[in-house]
């Protein structure tokens, strides 16, 4: 990241702090637009790629021959075309899902090592935050193909859909009770209605993305598990399938998209 | 020990769907499904995704549930709520601090610290505040329009203790029932949206 970079970022959130309530949304835009070229995200992408090819783990192994679907070693467009069904797993993964299966398979670490620490914080962020910013920078400019033909392919969606209208926790939200209506408005933020198609491509074709309110690179396991913290649940397991469902469920919304991410959130 | 649990749930699947069509999972499926992928952590216990009736009833019509039931189910709602006696006018400046305040109950946060109503995430309130959501209607002006008497403190009252007596499937969280805010929390915010002195009716 160069240093122009982060200057425009200050200027950028002094010019936000100023900013008339109700204009907001279009500085966020105008914002987004200046960064998007510059954003920190890219720094991400770097340590990504040098963790990709780091030797690591009992097996003392990279993840240069991981699977992620378009066979092994290859990352291009492979972020786009999940999440997806893998026979050797036998079950729908997402990008997260799909690297830390390439983790313990290759590298021979085990589940509860690598996923000691999923999320990160702004000192100190995840392994996984780098080398999912990483895999999906591999997938810019791609048409968003999510698996949708396999059963389980189906299933995911079919359960992800009925997770979106489950309402749950201690305050009664399903995920429609945000995202459900269109034109509505979380404190100052736009809320996109993901069961429409076009809401869910400006969404999930970004994800993950650098999040300036937390200065953190930020996943979709994430994403989903913060909802559901907000939505006072109890946390949902990491990688399980009523998360990798979710995600299967808006990206299939989102199918055909341009992917454009690792991107830059308010 | 997660595979263990994710094949459980496969092979409940297999047993319900048949082999070619994939059907929509059941909502009793769901609801396994649901509690087999989630775990207790801080304040969150599992208890959190046993749904109640209201939440059932909403689940299963998509928030559009039959006009009989939904009248029937709102009648229990508004019976169960303890309703304390005299006026519910408690104080506007505390009830400003609850309203403009969203934290609480969630797993990463301290119990013993009291929650906010969180209310400006989705309702315009007082002129004096810009940074509002909409998925709510515009509480501005409330007192001034409906009156600030026992009727309209009663309404208020019992509105933000469970909203679901008024509306089934409304995506207001029930403040009073699950415990979130206490009583007198609760009268201080009817006293924010109504009283005349409050900055929301000047």
């Amino acid at each position: 990241m160069r240093a122009s970079g982060t200057r425009t970022l200050l200027l950028a959130a002094f010019a936000f702090a100023a900013a008339p309530a109700a204009a907001q949304t279009s500085q966020f835009e105008k914002y987004q637009k200046m960064v998007g070229e510059d954003s920190p995200a890219e720094l991400f992408v770097l340590v990504g790629a040098d963790l990709w090819r780091k030797k690591q783990g009992p097996k003392k192994a990279s993840l240069e021959k991981c699977d992620l679907g378009k066979g092994p070693g290859v990352v291009k467009g492979a972020y786009a075309a999940l999440p997806r069904y893998f026979k050797d797993s036998n079950q729908v993964m997402d990008a997260e899902s799909r690297i830390l299966y390439c983790m313990e398979t290759l590298q021979g670490r085990s589940r509860k090592d690598a996923l000691k620490r999923p999320f990160g914080n702004a000192d100190k962020p995840s392994e996984m935050e780098y080398l999912d910013a990483f895999v999906a920078s591999q997938s810019d400019g791609y048409k968003m193909t999510p698996g949708m033909s396999h059963p389980q392919e189906k299933r995911a969606y079919e359960l992800g859909k009925a997770l979106f209208f489950a309402r749950t926790g201690l305050y009664d939200f399903s995920c429609a009770s945000c995202h459900g209506e269109a034109g509505k408005r979380i404190r100052m933020s736009d809320l996109p209605v993901l069961s429409e198609p076009g809401p869910a491509r400006a969404a999930m074709s970004t994800w993950p993305a650098y999040r300036v309110s937390n200065s953190q690179m930020k996943t979709m396991q994430w994403r989903i598990n913060n909802c559901y913290r907000q939505m006072r649940t109890p946390e949902p397991d990491w990688g399980s399938e009523v998360v990798n469902s979710m995600i299967t469920y808006l990206t299939v919304n989102a199918k055909g998209a341009t992917y454009a991410g690792p991107g830059t959130k308010r | 020990m997660m595979t263990t649990k994710w094949m459980l749930g496969a092979g409940l699947a297999a047993l319900v769907l048949s082999p070619a069509a994939v059907a929509e999972p059941s909502y009793d499926e769901v609801q396994q499904i649901i509690k087999r992928d989630f775990h207790a952590k801080g304040q969150a216990k599992m208890s959190r995704l046993d749904q109640d009736v209201v939440q059932r009833v909403c689940t299963q019509s998509h928030d559009k549930p039959p006009a009989d039931l939904a009248k029937a189910i709102e009648a229990d709602q508004l019976a169960a709520i303890p309703v304390p006696s005299g006026s519910l006018m408690g104080n506007w400046k505390e009830g400003a601090k609850t309203a403009w305040s969203g934290r609480g109950m969630q797993w990463n946060e301290n119990p013993k610290k009291p929650s906010g109503g969180g209310c400006y995430n989705c309702h315009e309130i007082s002129a004096q505040r810009t940074s509002f959501g909409t998925i709510g209607p515009s509480l501005k002006a409330f007192g001034k329009k409906r009156g600030s008497g026992l009727d309209a403190q009663r309404y208020v009252y019992t509105k933000i203790y469970n909203a679901k007596a008024y509306t089934l499937c409304s995506n207001m969280p029930r403040f009073g029932t699950t415990g979130t805010l206490t009583e007198q929390q609760i009268k201080d915010l009817v006293a924010y949206v109504l009283s005349p002195e409050s900055p929301n009716n000047k």
